[in-house]
């Protein structure tokens, strides 16, 4: 019985409350302080000597990085959507948002669901700076989706999707459906040794080491910073 | 591609690297940043303010002067900076384009000085971000207006060759033009305001006869009033008909609101005339005379404000019509709630729910006749509401109608839609404009063959780099008509292409695409190419057929090994819009038409030799030069090794 007494008083108190504001002409606050919580979330990174000895830039190239940073997301941090549309930029025929998505997984190693400068940086100076063998382990991340350390059939036709997705529609010659599908039986065929289904990080390493295209083309990007 | 996501390009090549074991075929060569410099803070000194920035801040924009060679024109040797001698303050914003890639416009500057600064440094007003830019419009508009009306004011001396039938329009609309215009403005003024009190003393009981009751004026002199009306609608007609034959557009004369009025008044006389003797229609006849007093709008001829106010009226006409329904709404709702608080009350007034809407406007309009007055208490009180909610309800879209007609009077602009309308569509277009320059502009350097893409080949990567000196001076060329940042842009583009044997075409590329796939055959002009199956699987086999791609004479490619894919061409038709945001400025045109002059329909070469990865598949380097005289035969240099893509 109290309980519903209590009930009863608060619920007049209310209706007190509103009528009160109905005579005196205030209008209702606005919860407006909630969202300013959100928006100040803010990170620095650490100090630049310790990003120095941590990955393969010298000072002035880790500058020339963050100002980029900073510039597109003064917050400190990269949110997935920020990502896609800042990715998405470079591919304007297709839609980027998938590989996107499996990139920012890749690049966020603490699966914080965002990114921040140390991160970018540190995954960055692996494909720029690396040994073949951590750019090579890297590839396998990102197409590893789950992480369990094997790559599937599906998870490697996903990635395809994804990167022939970013393609579009306007094509020469036209996609056709079944183009992913051929792409990843003869990515299989390359990979997998022993035929059972999935690669394997040494499989991977492996095979890629045997293929002279793909060494050099890991080379490619070095001198991009 | 937008300044600030320039310098996440770094980061979206390093991610290629996830594609390069997918991919089953070489990636093309990067292109090199030649003049790999540390980045440097560089001086803008700006009539004595000092700016400082990065170079490559400035090199985002390279079709303007301070991101092209054009600025060292502005060197100064000895104090190692660049001197402008321009306005300071609006250069700030011109340097903060380059910063955020976005142009805005200070409102406080005016607009003929901030145009000529935008015109000095090279960049194109159409770029204003959208913040800024419908202010920027409308400045200008009112800029081009307040020059019209001055060069038109300038305009009054009569010219020279003007024909008589120009002559007495501009008469007809400008009565100081001439001391006849004024003594025409003038009579017809007096006419209409003879015509106008007749209309109304007509009516005026005068006099009155024996044993008769008063009889109005119109009826007592008849011959009088006639012949005054017919001298005033003569006047009107002679002046109507005048003004018909001076119309440059007669029938765009004919359509205009004072002219219709013109009609409306000289019509009932006419019609009158023609039907005198018929008594049947005399009724009607008498009706027709109501609309003699349409002749007091001629007057808006004669008057500025009137015609203001005249298109006030029309402008705020969705104010009026939500007066008017929301009026419409209140009358409705308490009528009803009247009519059922009186029906007790015996011999009230209120009998029926129209006769109840008579209480309500003059309730609510607070007028207050007195001929309907509630009885019932239930009725007083919501008679009192009702004309309490009367003032609120009319109240309330008075405002927005009195401060439109202020705007229009001390702006006398057009009407509201139309200019809305025209800016949403050009802001449409141009959002559109920037979406598909990019796209287009990869697809365009394609077509001129800018992408020349290298194989990279079984010698050892660093040899690549040595290529022979001669390319220097073609990377100069290229680096002309593109910038290292679209260039790396491109190289990425391509690089996915070759990982999914797919390339990007344009739209009606792609239609033509389609249709292609049927026709199979090309005859192939070198027999010692062979082609086979595509590792893809794609189920139609081509020929190859190089085609060097004609760009100009100067445009030797003296590289080691070249891959030219074509696209099917036909001059002729429509340039792609080249207008991404970094090369808004970039003539196309001179890219384009270099392409159509050299042969009237280049077909399609498509280069498919696949070869599988593992093995090299020896093919003649080379085709023999293409039937085009003008291109410069290839040199081979003698490396035996050609690795050409598959398709």
């Amino acid at each position: 019985m109290s309980g519903c007494a209590r009930r009863c008083k608060h619920g007049l108190v209310k209706f007190a409350l509103s009528v009160s504001k109905l005579v005196t002409g205030t209008l209702i606050k606005d919860r407006v302080d909630d969202d300013l919580e959100l928006s100040v979330v803010c990170h620095r990174p650490e100090g630049l000597e310790q990003l120095e000895a941590q990955t393969n830039f010298n000072k002035k190239e880790l500058q020339v990085l963050y100002r980029g940073f900073k510039n597109e997301c003064p917050s400190g941090v990269v949110n997935e959507e920020t990502f896609k549309q800042i990715y998405s930029q470079f591919f304007p025929h297709g839609d980027a948002s998938t590989y996107a998505h499996y990139l920012f997984n890749a690049f966020d190693s603490s699966h914080s669901g965002s990114i921040k400068f140390e991160d970018f940086v540190t995954a960055l100076s692996i494909l720029l700076r690396g040994t073949t063998t951590e750019k090579l382990e890297w590839t396998f991340n990102l197409y590893d989706i789950n992480k369990d350390g094997y790559i599937t059939k599906e998870e490697m036709t996903d990635i395809v999707k994804a990167i022939y997705d970013m393609m579009g529609r306007f094509t020469y010659p036209a996609m056709k459906t079944d183009t992913p599908k051929q792409h990843v039986d003869a990515f299989f065929q390359k990979m997998d040794k022993n035929r059972d289904g999935v690669v394997t990080l040494d499989e991977f390493i492996f095979s890629c080491q045997e293929d002279e295209n793909i060494m050099r083309s890991l080379q490619l990007f070095e001198n991009v910073i | 591609m937008a300044a600030g996501v320039a310098a996440w390009l770094p980061f979206a090549r390093a991610a290629a690297i996830g594609w390069m074991p997918v991919a089953n075929l070489p990636m093309p060569v990067a292109p090199t940043n030649k003049n790999k410099h540390q980045d440097e803070l560089i001086i803008l000194n700006v009539s004595g303010r000092r700016f400082q920035t990065w170079r490559n801040t400035l090199d985002r924009y390279p079709d303007t002067l301070l991101g092209s060679s054009e600025k060292e024109f502005f060197f100064n040797e000895e104090t190692r900076e660049y001197f402008f001698d321009r306005d300071p303050d609006l250069f700030r914003s011109i340097l903060n384009f380059y910063r955020t890639g976005k142009l805005h416009y200070p409102r406080y500057e005016c607009i003929s000085a901030y145009d000529e600064e935008l015109a000095f440094f090279g960049i194109i007003p159409e770029i204003i971000s959208d913040c800024c830019y419908e202010e920027y419009k409308d400045r200008k508009r009112e800029n081009i207006e307040r020059l019209m009306d001055d060069l038109e004011d300038n305009k009054d001396s009569k010219l020279p060759n003007m024909t008589f039938r120009e002559t007495m329009w501009r008469a007809f609309e400008n009565p100081h033009t001439s001391t006849m215009a004024l003594v025409f403005y003038y009579v017809t003024g007096f006419f209409i305001a003879i015509s106008v009190i007749t209309n109304v003393v007509e009516t005026v009981p005068c006099g009155s006869m024996p044993n008769q009751r008063d009889i109005p004026c119109g009826e007592r002199y008849t011959e009088a009033f006639f012949c005054m009306d017919t001298a005033c609608v003569m006047i009107f007609t002679v002046e109507y008909l005048m003004r018909l034959f001076a119309a440059p557009s007669r029938y765009r004369f004919m359509r205009s609101v004072m002219s219709i009025i013109d009609v409306v008044a000289i019509l009932p006389y006419y019609i009158g005339l023609v039907m005198t003797n018929n008594e049947d229609v005399s009724g009607a006849f008498v009706t027709l005379r109501v609309f003699r007093v349409f002749r007091i709008f001629k007057f808006s001829r004669h008057s500025q404000g009137l015609r203001i106010l005249g298109y006030t009226l029309k402008s705020c006409a969705s104010e009026l019509g939500f007066l008017l329904f929301s009026l419409t709404m209140a009358i409705i709702i308490f009528a009803t709630v009247m009519f059922y608080a009186e029906k007790g009350s015996s011999s009230s007034k209120f009998t029926s729910i129209p006769a109840s809407f008579w209480y309500t406007i003059v309730t609510m309009t607070t007028l207050g006749y007195g001929d309907m007055v509630p009885k019932t208490i239930a009725g007083k009180i919501f008679g009192s509401i009702c004309s309490l909610s009367g003032v609120l309800v009319i109240a309330l879209p008075v405002p927005v109608i009195v401060s439109n007609f202020s705007r229009i009077y001390h702006q006398n602009q057009r009407a509201d839609k139309r200019r809305a309308q025209k800016v949403q569509k050009a802001r449409l277009a141009r959002m559109r404009i920037s979406k598909s320059g990019s796209s287009n502009a990869f697809v365009h350097s394609k077509r001129n063959g800018l992408n020349q893409s290298l194989e990279l080949t079984q010698l050892p990567y660093y040899k690549m780099k040595l290529s022979p000196q001669g390319s220097l001076e073609e990377d100069q060329q290229l680096k002309k008509t593109t910038s290292l940042l679209e260039s790396q842009h491109h190289h990425l583009l391509h690089c996915l292409e070759k990982t999914t044997n797919h390339e990007f075409v344009d739209e009606r590329l792609y239609e033509q695409g389609y249709l292609q796939t049927a026709l199979q055959n090309f005859p192939s002009q070198s027999p010692s190419l062979s082609s086979e199956e595509g590792i893809t699987g794609t189920c139609c086999s081509r020929r190859t057929k190089k085609n060097m791609q004609p760009l100009s004479a100067t445009h030797t490619h003296t590289h080691n090994l070249q891959e030219l894919s074509a696209l099917h061409i036909q001059c002729g038709e429509q340039q792609p819009l080249n207008t991404s945001r970094s090369s808004l400025n970039l003539m196309s045109d001179e890219s384009g038409s270099l392409n159509c002059k050299s042969s009237g329909l280049v077909t399609t070469a498509i280069i498919s030799i696949p070869t599988p990865p593992s093995n090299n598949s020896r093919a003649s380097p080379d085709a023999p030069p293409p039937p085009n005289p003008d291109a410069p035969p290839l040199p081979n240099p003698g490396t035996d090794v050609v690795k050409i893509s598959a398709l």
